[in-house]
């Protein structure tokens, strides 16, 4: 009787390694029938944004019988790590919905097409240059730029009119300094000027930093990346940092805030500015009162004028889907003019390309659209999102120094040594 | 210790009962008034408890929105099937582990607690690759197959707890009485166990029932996927959520777990009385 069970457990083993190796059979996508099947895994969370993909995946199935798209709705939440463990797996979906700060590691990983040669004249000549920087990664283009967002000011427009101020433009944006004049001018009983919802304040402070003329990531003629904090790294942060601390025009209780938090502040006459996300106009239209009056005003320009840095919205294909070639036709087709402006109304966004940037309906008054999408032609790629060790130094170094430089427990030389000599440490592991 | 100090203290103690269950109940009536809340008050500066407006419209777009009747179907299967076989599988093991005290089941035990220590994304990968080897990806049953598997070692160790609490001299004495092994388990252990393989089960099923991880990267079609994988899908980037109808779904999701608990803990509290008595 003992010794039958190494017996059995050496056949229960083998039949394990069996199951294990010998059950992987290969999948080209294909029905039964020969059709094509391609899955597109979709962020799009906004009830308009979801109808929208939906709906052009309708569109398209009914006039391509033989290639089909599956919709398979994806979530922001963990997208990184769901992705990650789809492409060790041999599961990715075809195409794949992501932003393009989170693609640097899959595109040297291998994960994702090198779409150059795939990709149709139309669609490479109608999204500039410097959207196709974001998604370009040693050479290769791992995903296609399709809608951004600018950070602009939601302001309250009682209180502006009340005030008196210059209402900038974005042919008159006002300047940083101007910025915290006029922040001092709207502080007043009970009422801050603005407030600063920074509970993630590093993209906020690299992406507006490009137009203080800060850059803090520069790139060698080698390749190598390395940190330095010059004098136009200190316009943002120092301005923020000297409205919360000396001005008082900024509300200190928000820097731990996300963008969320702190409408109801604003709604409630609390704070007359928000600096926040183009897209965060849809929960202003949705939450605030009746009869509140906002309006949008482009971020403050500086030595780089109104430039700011921004990861759009992104479609990559996987490097092991079968039919690469059907996956970018899908991604042609759901990406032209008049479908990118379909998304991006659901999205509260602006589209990359330029066609669909002209659209009549992204060019209205109404909601601010206008005021965004002559904003559209200074966004520029996030400054670091092509470099590898960002996030780690994101979140084990800039984030707790940022937060203490803001809140005033650190002086601008402490951020300084912070962010360059310790980040400078952490991107050398990254750079051997 | 004289009277009045005596009720003092009483007193004191059912107001720090008092404090913490409303600091337990906090989070639930919040998300219940916000559930209730049209967009417009949820902005408000001055929130109230009792919303304003009262509406069913977050009930309404939630539903509308996103699969939740099938998601939380998903997620009773899941939980209830998860919370069964784990219970089956563990009794009999936990026995074994309280009983026969040896190298092998303090080795064990001790690799239990160790595995409690393994974060998900250190496991993540291979698990993917073996449940895709055995066509279990994209399945409730392999999601089912990793509750049980996650939720295993800790639920030897609770159980082996209680079997540890029912005196041997009871089974030693059916055995005298004539009782053969299997009939002394049956009759003699097994009741005794009761509240424990509840609470076991109870356990196992709210792990699975609260899982968000597995589920997301194991299930691929929306047909498929359970209510937590469902309520991240009125999150958008950078955090900004549909705050009306997520308070929503999240409330009808936690509706299932109260009702286990009402309903189980009533049995939980009578099969210990019992037990005590038996003892």
């Amino acid at each position: 009787m003992r010794r039958t069970l190494p017996r059995r457990a050496a056949a229960a083993v083998t039949v394990l390694a069996l199951l294990l190796t010998g059950c992987s059979a290969t999948d080209d996508g294909r029905d039964a029938d020969g059709t094509i099947r391609l899955r597109f895994q979709s962020l799009a969370w906004q009830k308009e944004s979801v109808d929208a993909n939906k709906q052009l995946v309708k569109e398209w199935n009914a006039a391509h019988p033989d290639v089909q798209v599956d919709y398979v709705q994806g979530s922001w939440d963990n997208v990184h790590d769901q992705l990650l463990t789809s492409f060790e797996g041999g599961e990715a979906p075809d195409i794949i919905h992501d932003a393009s700060d989170d693609l640097a590691d899959f595109a040297y990983g291998g994960y994702l097409a090198d779409l150059r040669p795939l990709l149709p004249e139309r669609l490479k000549a109608d999204i500039p240059e410097r959207s196709w920087r974001t998604t370009t990664f040693d050479g290769g283009i791992h995903g296609v730029p399709f809608l951004q967002e600018p950070r602009v000011l939601i302001a309250n427009s009682r209180i502006l009119r009340a005030s008196g101020v210059r209402i900038p433009t974005p042919e008159r944006p006002w300047s940083w300094a101007e910025f915290r004049k006029v922040s001092k001018e709207l502080t007043g009983r009970g009422r801050y000027g603005v407030a600063w919802p920074l509970k993630e304040p590093v993209s906020v402070t690299l992406n507006l930093g490009l137009s203080g003329g800060g850059q803090l990531f520069h790139r060698d003629p080698d390749g190598k990346v390395e940190l330095r904090f010059e004098e136009g790294d200190a316009v943002v942060t120092g301005t923020i940092r000297d409205q919360v601390n000396s001005d008082r025009s900024a509300a200190r209780t928000a820097l731990g805030m996300g963008g969320s938090d702190a409408l109801p502040g604003f709604f409630g006459g609390r704070y007359a500015m928000l600096p926040l996300g183009f897209a965060y106009r849809q929960q202003v239209v949705e939450q605030a009162p009746e009869g509140f009056e906002w309006t949008v005003l482009p971020a403050p320009a500086g030595s780089g004028g109104l430039a700011q840095g921004v990861s759009p919205q992104t479609l990559s294909v996987a490097e092991d889907s079968p039919h690469k070639k059907e996956a970018v036709a899908f991604i042609d087709f759901l990406l032209r003019p008049e479908n990118m402006v379909r998304l991006a109304r659901g999205d509260w966004m602006l589209p990359t390309g330029t066609t669909a940037l002209a659209h009549p309906s992204l060019r209205t008054a109404e909601h601010g659209w206008a005021t965004g999408t002559a904003l559209a032609q200074h966004l520029r790629p996030a400054p670091a999102q092509t470099v590898r060790g960002y996030p780690e130094w994101k979140d084990k170094v800039a984030t707790p120094a940022l937060q203490e430089f803001y809140s005033g427990a650190i002086t601008t030389d402490e951020l300084r040594k912070r962010l360059v000599d310790d980040g400078n440490r952490v991107l050398a592991r990254y750079q051997r | 210790m004289s009277l009045p100090t005596s009720r003092a203290a009483r007193t004191g103690q059912y107001l720090a009962l008092l404090a913490y269950l409303v600091f337990l109940a906090f989070p639930f009536l919040w998300l219940l008034s916000t559930a209730f809340k049209p967009a417009r008050e949820l902005g408000s500066l001055h929130p109230t408890w009792i919303p304003e407006h009262p509406t069913l419209d977050n009930f309404r777009q939630a539903f509308d929105e996103q699969p939740l009747l099938q998601a939380a179907a998903n997620s009773l299967i899941a939980a209830v099937s998860a919370a069964l076989i784990a219970v089956v599988i563990a009794t009999p093991m936990a026995y074994v582990m309280a009983r026969h005290r040896g190298r092998l089941a303090t080795a064990a035990t001790g690799w239990v607690v160790v595995s409690q220590a393994f974060p998900f994304v250190l496991v993540i990968i291979p698990l993917f690759l073996v449940l895709k080897n055995l066509h279990l990806i994209n399945t409730l049953w392999g999601l089912i197959l990793v509750y049980v598997v996650w939720s295993l070692p800790f639920a030897l160790w609770m159980l082996a707890g209680y079997v540890r609490a029912v005196p041997a001299e009871l089974e030693e004495a059916a055995a005298v009485d004539g009782a053969g092994r299997v009939r002394t388990l049956v009759s003699v252990v097994a009741p005794l166990l009761a509240p424990g393989i509840v609470a076991t089960g109870l356990f196992a099923f709210i792990t699975a029932w609260n899982e968000f991880f597995f589920a997301l990267v194991l299930l691929k079609t929306p047909e498929k996927q359970t209510l937590p994988v469902v309520l991240t899908h009125f999150l958008g980037a950078e955090g900004v959520a549909d705050l009306g109808p997520l308070a929503a779904a999240a409330f009808l999701a936690t509706l299932p777990s109260l009702v286990l608990f009402a309903f189980i803990q009533r049995r939980i509290t009578g099969g210990m009385t019992a037990g005590a008595v038996r003892g």
